[in-house]
């Protein structure tokens, strides 16, 4: 046991740890608030969905040999956050099919335009590190890390600063518009906050742990807490004590970092889930 | 003084109209019911009314000074609510969201609001209970609360006892009865044409024939005759 200590407080004291340790908290904290707000409006795949969008972006910028595909990748991201979420009464096609149309399709699309005009030879590596986070984890430049406080702090701040109206549409849009709020305006400011997190999530940690950090939080805290408020604030708390967990799990331990956050999350979901239950049954 | 006129309202979705020169108009105060059968356009109606869809032709003219952000409206139960974790006191605040504007907080005055209109439909010992936890009836009024937490001269009820006992109906019923009666105006859609004559003092019957009148009026008219008698024999 002690062995383990001296080798995380080693470990801590280099810097890409550290980066690692920040990035990953940052990035916990705010798919946490945005996930309370997607799992209730019926979009908990929606980190899937846009990251796959993204991948698909991605593809068409290597096609068309850009440089620099960021900013290709947040327009095309933003643009399709803005249509999932754009959920009138009248749409056709329903929130989770439309989710599932475009993930599957971007997919396809991407994934046929980089076999086509194939530039790399590893191809199935580049997808792979595309699902499972192209930059990993513990390989972050200081650029990489600034970046990411600099949009955290963003989203964060937005959040707080919308809280009330991101109340309101999610718990009845329709009642937001019918009395003059303007709802369409918020949903498009969620979209376009949802889009850049992803995007940003996705590079750093890959689209299989953004997913997991939208819907395992806010799951949890569901189960035990009663109050928008308070569930919005114990799932922050959740993802970051999760990520920090299983960050120090994978370092002593050496397991994938990835995964390791996902399974602590799922270990916690279990937890509140059986206190859910055990508090559920002695109330009122 | 008129609230709302519909002029030539034609009402439907999807280029398909349903509902063709509509006309009728609403005074301050009044309580009108519109009743009709399933898949006359009750709801479209109401949307069109809200502004939620627009109408195929035809124009609604309101009042001047009357604004959206005088509406309450008390919408039918979404899926997403049913297990939707807040307190009482949050989802009744967010009814004050329309005057909020850019502002991000609520102030004291809408706080102290949203509690009167808690006291108002007596939910003061759920003020911080879990709404998924609450009863439908319970859960009705805590919308209720809401949507009177934005009105300020106009509430519209769409089916506001789809789903409750005989006993909460009556209790609902009252309810809105007792805002009517403080000057509030009602415009209820409803199933249940008893109560439709019971409560309210103008009726708007939508469907093949189109009526809109008095509550007297309407008992001697001949759509009455279908609803009215066939509620009856049923009830």
């Amino acid at each position: 046991m002690a062995d383990i200590f001296t080798k995380l407080s080693t470990y801590l004291q280099y810097p890409f740890v550290q980066y690692a340790l920040i990035v990953g908290v940052l990035i916990a904290l705010c798919s946490s608030l945005l996930g309370v707000t997607l799992v209730l409006k019926r979009f908990s795949f929606i980190g899937d969905g846009l990251s796959h969008v993204a991948f698909g972006a991605m593809a068409i910028a290597a096609v068309l040999k850009f440089t620099n595909d960021m900013p290709l990748i947040l327009v095309i991201t933003i643009i399709s956050a803005v249509l999932l979420l754009r959920t009138g009464q009248n749409t056709k096609i329903k929130g989770d099919a439309s989710l599932a149309m475009i993930s599957v399709g971007a997919l396809a699309i991407g994934y046929l335009l980089m076999n086509i005009f194939a530039t790399s030879s590893n191809l199935s590596g580049d997808v792979c590190t595309t699902l499972f986070g192209s930059t990993s984890i513990l390989t972050l430049s200081p650029e990489d890390v600034w970046l990411c406080i600099i949009l955290s702090v963003l989203v964060i701040g937005v959040f707080i600063f919308f809280y009330n109206k991101i109340f309101c549409i999610t718990f009845d849009e329709n009642f937001a518009l019918a009395t003059g709020v303007r709802a369409k305006l918020y949903n498009l400011i969620l979209a376009v906050v949802i889009a850049v997190i992803i995007v940003l999530a996705m590079n750093l940690v890959g689209s299989l742990l953004i997913s997991a950090l939208i819907i395992f939080p806010a799951l949890s805290a569901m189960r035990v807490f009663n109050s928008f408020k308070s569930v919005t604030i114990c799932s922050a708390v959740l993802s970051v004590i999760c990520a920090v967990l299983g960050l120090l799990i994978s370092i002593a331990f050496g397991t994938p970092v990835g995964s390791t956050i996902v399974a602590a999350d799922i270990v916690l979901f279990f937890i509140f889930m059986l206190t859910g239950k055990l508090i559920g049954g002695q109330k009122q | 003084m008129s609230q709302l006129v519909v002029k030539d309202l034609c009402l439907g979705y999807e280029g398909r109209e349903i509902l063709h020169n509509l006309n009728f108009e609403v005074n301050k105060g009044d309580y009108l019911c519109i009743v009709g059968e399933n898949g006359s356009g009750k709801s479209t109606l109401m949307k069109t009314l809200l502004g939620l869809q627009h109408p195929v032709s035809g124009k609604i003219i309101t009042d001047e000074g009357f604004s959206k952000k005088g509406i309450g409206y008390l919408p039918q139960q979404t899926v997403i609510q049913k297990d939707f974790p807040a307190s009482v006191l949050e989802i009744v605040l967010s009814g004050c969201q329309n005057k909020c504007g850019i502002r991000p907080f609520y102030t004291k005055a809408e706080k102290q609001k949203a509690i009167k209109c808690i006291e108002k439909l007596e939910l003061q010992k759920f003020t911080h209970r879990c709404y998924r936890k609450l009863s439908g009836g319970q859960q009705q009024r805590v919308l209720l609360a809401r949507a009177l937490c934005a009105a300020e001269d106009i509430l519209l009820l769409d089916e506001p006892v789809a789903g409750l006992d005989p006993i909460v109906t009556g209790e609902m019923y009252s309810l809105i009865e007792k805002l009517n009666k403080s000057g509030l105006t009602v415009i209820m859609i409803s199933h249940d044409i008893q109560a439709a004559i019971r409560y309210a003092d103008k009726i708007l019957h939508i469907g093949n024939n189109i009526f809109f009148g008095t509550k007297e009026e309407y008992l001697e008219s001949s759509q009455a005759d279908t609803l009215v008698k066939g509620g009856a024999r049923n009830g």
